[in-house]
């Protein structure tokens, strides 16, 4: 009853925002495309769609970022002009953007009244953040030390700064663009907990992502984008991930890739006690010991920057270490002259790095060249012993290209031009296609398409059913369960313990990550 | 060494540190706000040009310091145009306003006072001439005191007052005022400053225009109070010896204040003394004037603890989608 009460009261409040035919074209690219959406006051509206969907767009033009081409934006239903950020804020609506905004080396109180001072002088505007700071955090759950700075800050309680931020400007309307990327599973429950708050206090929240877990979890209403247009707008609880998915693709999609039991063999990789230390001189890896089999796929779960990148660089020669890491029984030099990119490779270890950008190609250069980078000694690609033979590598790139459903196939195409996808599908499609008995593989999907998400899985399987074993990297914890065979968890530079997919679940994984150690062992 | 000799010692390093206090506070706004500056010689050196060439001309200290300033602000906005407005390279467009402060000056004055570049000497009121604060004459029996007052303190240009109350007033501004904290907050993260809904590049303009105006100061204190006129170069390196105090000095002001006495001290000791005789070795007149130089080098090498940089210095500050 008070249910209905509440959806009746709704229907006829005016929409906190409307959207009425939305456009905006970059040059050639239609961006949004007759955009209309309704977010109702007091609810939590999720939007969800693929890279370049034209989400951020459509909220960069709600916060004034962009002037849109047409349509009309009514905030309570009054239209509004939006032409820059102050106005945005005038109209209430607050922003979370994904790479916050924040002066590192300010304190928080220093952050919140930067452009929302009461004066020319700062002290009375402080001392009135530090009053309104302390209501808030007491209403919100919102609690940070007003004088920390926030450098000194976890990236979860920079969040709350940020959310504080919006606050303190009297924000009613908070949107939030992928806010949980960069949180623990833990700090991410804390948020929606905060969400949850401010919703029942009355605040209007969009929260935009591309996990469709997270819009099960906690959305009222959820609108999906494909392709700059707004395909559908459903009420959360008449939905499932699955219709989500196909409605963002535009097609089915597999959410899990199936994969039938591992058949782990002999053991391909053996580390033991390996320990890495940066160029500050601090300890990244603090005696890690694992073990891979033929025909299986270990995940390594973790908050990133817990050594994972360590782990993944020594045994793809790009890092230095000490300890043993032994492949097929025979021992790899961690430290000498054969312990570089190319000593790895050819010791069958094939590497697809977690900074596709900057470690994994280069942007710059065509698809043809990036496939022939780390195999350029390759006789096939060789001529006369002196020359690159370029057509070998044109024909070789096409042929990967097709098998991998790179789009668009033209080998002659510089990097940058393709999306993320398609970028990781050329890299896999170098290091795969190698037949390498040993797989690293670091943030497969980070930034991919959910399309192509699927893909890359399939092609990952498929390599541990074909006898390969393959270390997985990843801090997407849905990722990690639904590929791997085994999982270990990193935190610290220490593996935290090892499950099986099947005998452990996100809350385990996630307190195992916290470094919470012996969690329901 | 006798109390008055350390007395005057301390008072040519206050003299010659002031240009260099007005310089680096210059600097000192113009990088805590994300805008490298190397052209601060080339604005005081413009300055010290247009400031002693009007005076001579009008016969008015005061109009050639307006003039000064002008000239230095001038500069300050043509830089701000080419690295904010047009995203340039900051240092590029800071050797170019050097190369054409060191050439315009030298052409201009000679078309004009035809002197080989110089300008005629300051006479009279073309000139600074030195406050004798009240009381410096009576106190001067006061043992310590005294002659302290009336030596160090009493007895300087008007600008050498305005540098020293520009210390504590630019340290006011920058954390104690909004304004400061808008500054300071565009020079480390633009991009913040930008979603607050304030102008990057309304701050970053404000910011080069104070640096002009402090230079203008500097270069005409060069010019008017320090020396009698303008002399070709005359800024002899001043510029880049104020960007190492402001690099010794951790860019804040109070810093800033003892970094460039005691390069004002290291040049005003090699002015006293001819050739220093420790006794085993003679140290040659050449080596002490050498020093500011070499602590520049030395400062600059990073030998002297780790300065962190504005972390936004010298990006041009490109809106993000």
């Amino acid at each position: 009853m008070a249910q209905r009460l509440q959806t009746e009261r709704q229907a006829t409040a005016a929409p906190a925002i409307e959207l009425r035919g939305i456009s905006k074209a970059f040059g050639p690219v239609q961006a949004n495309r007759d955009i209309s959406i309704r977010v109702e006051k007091g609810t939590i509206h999720g939007i969800i769609g693929e890279n370049g969907a034209g989400k951020s767009t459509l909220m960069s033009i709600l916060y004034g970022f962009y002037k849109a081409d047409r349509g009309e934006i009514l905030i309570d239903g009054r239209a509004t002009q939006i032409p820059d950020s102050q106005a945005a804020i005038r109209a209430g609506i607050g922003m979370v953007f994904q790479h916050f905004k924040l002066v590192q080396n300010f304190t928080v109180l220093e952050n919140v009244i930067l452009g929302a001072e009461d004066g020319a002088l700062l002290t009375p505007s402080l001392a009135k953040a530090r009053k309104v700071l302390g209501e808030l955090a007491e209403e919100y759950e919102l609690d940070v030390d007003p004088d920390a700075m926030i450098e000194e800050l976890s990236v979860g309680h920079q969040q709350r700064v940020e959310i504080l931020k919006a606050l303190y400007r009297h924000a009613d309307i908070l949107i939030l663009d992928e806010p949980t990327g960069v949180l623990t599973p833990a700090e991410a429950d804390h948020l929606f907990r905060i969400l949850k708050n401010l919703k029942e206090q009355g605040k209007t929240i969009i929260l935009i992502t591309h996990k469709l877990r997270e819009i099960m979890e906690i959305t009222d209403t959820v609108s999906v984008m494909r392709r700059g247009e707004m395909t559908a707008t459903v009420m959360t609880a008449d939905t499932n991930p699955e219709q989500l998915a196909e409605l963002m693709v535009g097609r089915k999609v597999l959410l899990n890739v199936p994969k039938g039991p591992a058949h782990p063999g002999q053991t391909v990789l053996e580390i033991d006690n390996l320990r890495v230390t940066d160029e500050d001189g601090v300890e990244r890896l603090k005696g890690i010991s694992l073990k891979i089999h033929a025909g299986e796929i270990l995940g390594i779960a973790g908050v990133a920057g817990n050594g994972q990148s360590e782990l993944l660089a020594v045994l793809g020669g790009i890092a230095r270490g000490t300890g043993s890491v032994r492949l097929n029984g025979k021992e790899l030099d961690l430290t000498g002259n054969h312990s570089d990119g190319q000593s790895r490779r050819a010791n069958s270890i094939a590497h697809v790095p977690e900074d596709r950008q900057h470690l994994g190609m280069i942007m710059d250069f065509t698809a043809w060249e990036n496939v022939a980078f780390g195999y350029h000694h390759d006789p096939a690609y060789q001529k006369n012993g002196l020359l690159m033979d370029n057509d070998a590598i044109l024909a070789d790139t096409a042929g990967k290209m097709e098998r991998f459903d790179v789009r668009p196939p033209i080998p002659t195409l510089a990097a940058k031009s393709f999306s993320g996808g398609n970028q990781q599908k050329i890299i896999l499609a170098r290091e795969i296609e190698r037949n390498p008995d040993l797989l690293l593989v670091g943030q497969p999907t980070r930034g991919v398409d959910i399309g192509a998400i699927e893909f890359i899985h399939k092609r990952i399987v498929e390599l541990r059913d074909a006898g390969k074993a393959v270390l997985l990297v990843s801090v997407e914890l849905d990722e990690i369960m639904s590929l791997s065979d085994r999982i270990a968890v990193m935190f610290d530079g220490r593996i935290m313990g090892e499950r099986l997919p099947e005998k452990t679940d996100e809350r385990e994984l996630g307190l195992l990550m916290a470094g919470v150690s012996g969690a329901a062992a | 060494m006798d109390y008055a000799t350390i007395l005057q010692i301390l008072d040519s390093t206050v003299r010659l540190g002031t240009p260099l206090l007005l310089a680096c506070l210059a600097g000192l706004f113009s990088e805590r706000a994300g805008i490298f500056d190397i052209g601060l010689e080339g604005k005081m050196l413009m300055a010290g040009f247009a400031a002693a060439a009007i005076a001579a001309v009008s016969g008015s200290v005061w109009i050639g310091v307006a003039a000064g300033l002008c000239a230095s602000l001038a500069l300050a906005l043509l830089h701000g145009l080419a690295s904010i407005t047009f995203r340039g390279n900051q240092l590029i467009s800071g050797v170019a306003i050097n190369f054409l402060a060191s050439g315009l000056t030298v052409l201009i004055g000679q078309k004009w006072f035809a002197l080989g570049g110089r300008t005629p000497s300051l006479e009279g009121a073309a000139r600074f001439a030195p406050i004798e604060l009240p009381f410096a004459e009576v106190l001067l029996p006061v043992p310590v005191a005294g002659p302290l007052y009336r030596e160090l303190i009493s007895g300087h240009s008007v600008l050498v007052y305005v540098a020293f109350a520009a210390v504590p007033a630019a340290w006011w501004v920058l954390y104690r005022s909004r304004f400061g904290l808008r500054l300071r907050a565009v020079g480390e993260n633009p991009a913040a400053v930008d979603t607050a809904g304030i102008s990057v590049v309304r701050m970053r303009y404000a910011a080069v225009a104070i640096c002009g105006l402090l230079c203008g100061l500097a270069g005409a204190y060069l010019a008017t109070g320090l020396s009698a006129g303008f002399v070709k170069e005359m800024t002899a390196g001043r510029g880049y010896i104020a960007l190492a105090a402001l690099i010794f000095a951790k860019w804040r002001p109070w810093y800033a204040l003892g970094a460039t006495m005691l390069f004002g001290l290291l040049e005003a000791i090699a002015n006293r003394y001819q050739n220093i005789d420790l006794g085993a070795v003679v140290l040659p007149v050449q080596f002490m004037q050498a020093l500011p130089y070499i602590l520049t080098v030395v400062i600059l090498a990073g030998f002297v603890g780790r300065a962190i940089p504005p972390r936004a210095g010298g990006e041009p500050y490109v809106k993000e989608r």
